[in-house]
């Protein structure tokens, strides 16, 4: 019986109320007795029930469906390995509405109606702290792939754990001795005026001035924008670098704008290919890109180093060497961030059988597995490369590329160690009780 | 950038934001003046009229300016039949009830949105510029087809002026906006021309898209900002002003632009929107309505 | 005549609130978990429907009191360390002072130029939530720590992380609002309001201060909706710029439409109503929009007047 807790006073009624309903169970079992029995043999092949938050509709519904395909494949891939203990996995996935709100109320349908065993999300981090509370509440296992700094902050609680993507503060502390040492010292940023622009501007500055270099300008955008180019006298002209990380479909407009402002004699570019997922980079608009330079959490393009099991997942999750879909090249992935999918998906693979989990009271245990875990080695199972896990900050840090944007293609041109994106820990997860 | 080309180029921003946004509210305020319905829907068919245009324009191929023209004749038409079925189908059954008409544009915006999302993918697809040419000035450059659109805008909203001043259509609509009953007795068919307004709007608003496209991309959720700002300006033009609407675009256009010089952006955009409010609190039937009758 | 309903109406409203109660032990689990959150989105409704149902103001920003609750709580919590009742308490006085303000300004103005008034002013604020996201995090929100949201009462302490406790404190919330539109409505203010609605100019050639009424509905309306905001950040212990967005503002409207405007019960009504559409219909197919857009105009085709509308105009003429 799912044992979903409650402190203090309070215990006494649920606990009742629970009780009766495990009694109504039994006697369900009793008066069905062989079917009770065989239930109770087959236990060992029972499915297990992972609950997937997924951006079906709203802002984020382009990199839902890729999230949604990559989990398909790895789930169709551990099935066919036998599954996580010999038991096999079925994914069931409820659509987030890209809302916080209904993030939280679909994990809570999840472990109260659905009966899944863990829950494992989604993209964009509004909906991961909307749905933070009630996993912790629920004491249910939340794996989360967005990128965002809420989890490492420790802002969070212990049962979300974050171990297949890196997090933006790392993404964006890695990347700057790079962009100090070859585009320039003197940077403009813009980036959107909420949570997610303000991590990169909080934590890029520190990194730029570490190297010698300095953030001259800084940009910030309403995100209720659609039209940028009357913000572009802002930036100074002794601007070297601009670095930009926009979200939203608004972002084709702000680089064909940036084109038709500077032409071709503008400052070096650095972006965040966030903006671009799910955009071809050959699109009308985009010519100005050319030369200019991407952080790539995972190579869009095939790349001619590129090790075989990165093949492989490539074409499990059905890409081509430009990063589109098999079946429409049209229809391009979100390559740089879908990989996280796959790899957490083999981490819960790996926490729930080192836990020897057997349901819903082994909980605790998983994350405690996971806590436990202090690194991946690159391979199939993780495609994007090695990763360092942190146990305390349930955070992983791995190897970030960045790559120069040649014949409309993306061409990884430096890729980071794991040690240029660590920074001092902030949170120890691990000192709060279950 | 010193200040006088800044804004210079803030100027030309806010002109362009002025010219799509009347166009849009246009449409809008036919509706609202007409039918006296608030069509929450508006936003919905300006971002249908996007995504046709991104289809027409895949389809036909060749140079740019041959998809982008088929799709300036093409969306709007497209748009209009399906605003003019949705009137026939649910608004005149619900006689123009104006908070039934609410409902009922809120479930036709969720309907349009998820055949969008379902039939066109939730990404963002650009249409390419019938043209592109960059003009240079000795401080910024910028995009000659910023221009071109404010230049069409400018023509289409004449053209709208013409229609409804000097031809019977327009006659028929002016006249069931003053006083429908009067209207009615001098046997106008009003249900027709209720019709044939939204149609006219909604087709409006496509226009307005398919000029947008080439700026910004057609995506499935790009109405509802679109929609907020052409609403604002109804409203501050003075309901049922032409002439207030068109103004009141390019004031709103303008003062968004120019104010952005002076502030930050986030700043600038609540001043901006606080300004306008006031307009309104100040001066209730807005710049150039008549008092409420 | 009006006291002959009231055993009725009173039979009525407490018997729901009997029922709510008795499905905390009732309802599976799930479900008693999305009644908790729909009875606090209730009361939003609720706040909505006084302004809208009863004195005929048209808000489109209404979700701005919704933020002002959420804030009010959320931010006093978070950073000044405030206990959770006081925090409810800066809640309610937040929605209070901006429906106050607000209602000064946006009261100069009628019909749609006054919903475009509060729309601009929601944008305002929503903006600000941004403007400001060093302290509130912006889109990405805050999390409340569970120990932070807990209630001492002298003897106890009331824990909303437990979901019975949770749902419990949600129906108290839900049935004083409830009780509050029950008298306001019955009450000479209520009728006062109403008699706005229908014929503003002849409350005011009979003397009525007409200013004064629409603003203390404004007020009533801001209160109970940054109630409902403020009890959405203790309970759920998050608070994010998105319950600020215009969503939050068309979605009470859309809510007391369904339900019924100016019925006390077409809240609650219509927000379950809603809910379940979405909940139902996005089990079985990704295209749910498309059914609740479907659902949405054959319910206004058939009960223009909302459910609990409809059921008044037609059976139950004594529904307040």
């Amino acid at each position: 019986m799912t044992d979903i807790g409650s402190k203090g006073a309070r215990r006494a009624g649920g606990l009742t109320r629970r009780g009766a309903l495990k009694g109504m169970g039994a006697a369900a079992g009793l008066a069905l007795g062989p079917g009770f029995v065989r239930y109770a043999q087959a236990q060992s092949s029972e499915p297990i029930r992972i609950g997937f938050q997924a951006h079906r509709t709203g802002i984020g519904a382009a990199y839902g469906r890729w999230y949604e395909r990559v989990t398909e494949a790895a789930v169709a891939r551990i099935n066919e390995e036998g599954g996580i203990n010999g038991r096999p996995v079925e994914i069931v996935v409820e659509d987030d509405g890209t809302d916080p709100a209904r993030g939280a109320e679909v994990v809570e349908k999840f472990a109260n109606q659905h009966k899944t065993d863990i829950v494992y999300g989604t993209l964009f981090s509004h909906v991961v702290t909307g749905s933070a509370p009630a996993a912790g509440e629920l004491k249910m296992p939340y794996y989360v792939v967005s990128e965002g700094y809420h989890v490492a902050s420790g802002r969070l609680n212990r049962w979300v754990v974050q171990p297949g993507i890196t997090d933006v503060r790392s993404q964006v502390t890695s990347v700057a001795p790079w962009i100090s040492g070859n585009l320039g010292k003197k940077v403009t940023m813009i980036y959107p005026d909420y949570a997610f622009g303000h991590d990169h501007r909080d934590f890029f500055e520190p990194a730029i001035a570490a190297q010698g270099g300095e953030v001259i300008a800084k940009v910030p955008i309403p995100p209720t924008e659609s039209s940028f180019t009357r913000y572009f006298p802002q930036i100074p002209s002794e601007t070297e670098v601009i670095y930009h990380v926009m979200v939203g479909p608004a972002v084709l407009t702000f680089v064909k704008e940036m084109g038709d402002f500077f032409g071709s004699g503008g400052p070096a570019l650095f972006g965040f290919i966030d903006s671009l997922e799910a955009v071809a980079l050959s699109s009308p608009g985009l010519e100005f890109l050319e030369g200019s330079h991407f952080w790539e959490g995972m190579a869009r393009y095939a790349q001619p180093d590129m090790p075989d099991y990165e093949r492989a997942y490539r074409e499990a999750v059905g890409i081509d060497d430009s990063g589109a879909s098999l079946d429409d090249p049209k229809d391009v992935s979100t390559a740089a961030h879908m990989f996280g999918c796959w790899e957490t998906l083999y981490v819960i693979k790996a926490a729930m059988e080192m836990a020897d989990y057997k349901g819903p009271d082994d909980r605790a245990k998983v994350i405690e597995a996971t806590e436990a875990m202090s690194g991946f080695d690159a391979g199939i199972n993780h495609p994007q490369g090695a990763k360092r896990f942190n146990g305390k900050l349930h955070q992983c840090f791995g190897h970030q590329n960045i790559s120069l944007v040649e014949n409309s293609a993306l061409k990884v041109v430096h890729r980071t160690s794991i040690e240029d994106g660590l920074y001092e820990p902030e949170a120890d997860y691990t000192a709060q009780p279950f | 950038m010193s200040f006088g080309p800044h804004l210079l180029l803030a100027t030309l921003e806010g002109l362009v934001t002025s010219a799509v946004l009347a166009l849009m509210a246009l449409g809008l305020s036919l509706v609202f003046g007409v039918m006296r319905v608030v069509n929450v829907a508006h936003g919905e068919f300006f971002m249908l009229g996007a995504v046709v245009a991104w289809w027409v324009a895949s389809i036909v191929g060749g140079h740019p300016a041959v998809g982008f023209l088929a799709a300036l004749v093409v969306s709007p038409l497209v748009v209009a039949a399906v605003a003019f079925a949705a009137e026939r189908l649910v608004l005149r059954r619900l006689s123009y009830e104006p908070e039934a008409t609410i409902v009922a544009t809120i479930g036709l915006l969720y309907i349009i949105q998820q055949l969008a999302l379902t039939f066109y993918g939730p990404e963002a697809r650009p249409v390419e510029a019938p043209f592109s040419i960059r003009v240079t000035l000795p401080w910024f450059g910028y995009s000659g087809y910023k221009l071109f659109v404010i230049a069409v805008a400018a023509l289409l909203v004449v053209a709208t002026w013409l229609m409804l001043t000097r031809t019977r259509a327009g006659l028929l609509m002016r006249a069931t906006q003053y006083d429908r009953e009067t209207a009615q007795a001098f046997a106008i068919p009003v249900d027709r021309v209720y019709a044939g307004v939204f149609a006219l709007g909604a087709g409006l608003a496509a226009i307005a898209a398919v000029l947008i496209v080439p700026i910004q991309q057609a995506h499935y959720l790009m109405g509802l900002d679109p929609l907020l700002l052409s609403f604002i300006v109804v409203i501050i033009g003075g309901l049922g002003s032409l002439r207030g609407t068109v103004l009141a675009a390019v004031l709103i256009g303008l003062s968004d632009g120019i104010i952005s010089v002076f502030f930050s952006p986030t700043l600038a955009k609540m001043l901006a929107t606080l300004l306008v409010a006031l307009v309104l609190v100040f001066r209730p039937q807005g710049l150039f309505g008549t008092a409420p009758r | 005549m009006r006291t002959d309903g009231l055993a009725r109406i009173v039979a009525l409203h407490l018997g729901l609130v009997l029922l709510l109660l008795a499905l905390n032990w009732l309802l599976p689990e799930y479900h008693r978990g999305v009644f908790s959150r729909i009875l606090v989105l209730a009361v939003f409704a609720m706040g909505y429907n006084v302004m809208f149902g009863y004195t005929g103001l048209l808000s489109l920003g209404h979700a701005m009191f919704f933020a002002a609750g959420l804030y009010g709580a959320g931010l006093t919590v978070y950073h000044l360390g405030w206990p959770a009742p006081a925090g409810f308490a800066a809640g309610l006085a937040a929605g209070l002072a901006l429906a106050l303000a607000v209602g000064v300004l946006a009261l100069r103005t009628t019909g749609v130029a006054f919903m475009i008034v509060t729309l601009m002013f929601a944008q305002v604020i929503y903006l600000l939530t941004l403007y400001f996201t060093t302290y509130t995090r912006g889109e990405e929100g805050l999390v409340l720590a569970p120990e932070d949201r807990f209630i001492a009462l002298p003897g106890a302490v009331l824990d909303p992380t437990d979901p019975s406790t949770r749902y419990l404190l949600a129906l108290a919330l839900f049935a004083a609002a409830l009780a509050a539109t029950v008298a306001i409505v019955r009450a000479p203010f209520g009728r006062t309001l109403v008699a706005i609605r229908e014929n503003e100019e002849r409350m005011r050639m009979l003397g009525y201060d007409v200013f004064a009424n629409k603003l203390a509905a404004v007020a009533v309306s801001g209160v109970l909706c940054a109630a409902a905001g403020a009890a959405y950040a203790l309970l759920f212990g998050y608070v994010g710029a998105g319950f600020a967005s215009i969503q939050y503002s068309i979605l009470p409207l859309l809510w007391v439409l369904l339900g019924g405007a100016a019925t006390t019960l077409g809240p609650i009504v219509g927000t379950l109503a809603m809910f379940y559409v979405v909940d139902v219909t996005s089990g079985y197919t990704s295209a749910y929009l498309l059914v609740v857009g479907l659902a949405l105009i054959l319910l206004i085709l058939y009960f223009p007047r909302g459910l609990v509308g409809t059921l008044r105009e037609r059976w139950l003429p004594w529904l307040p």
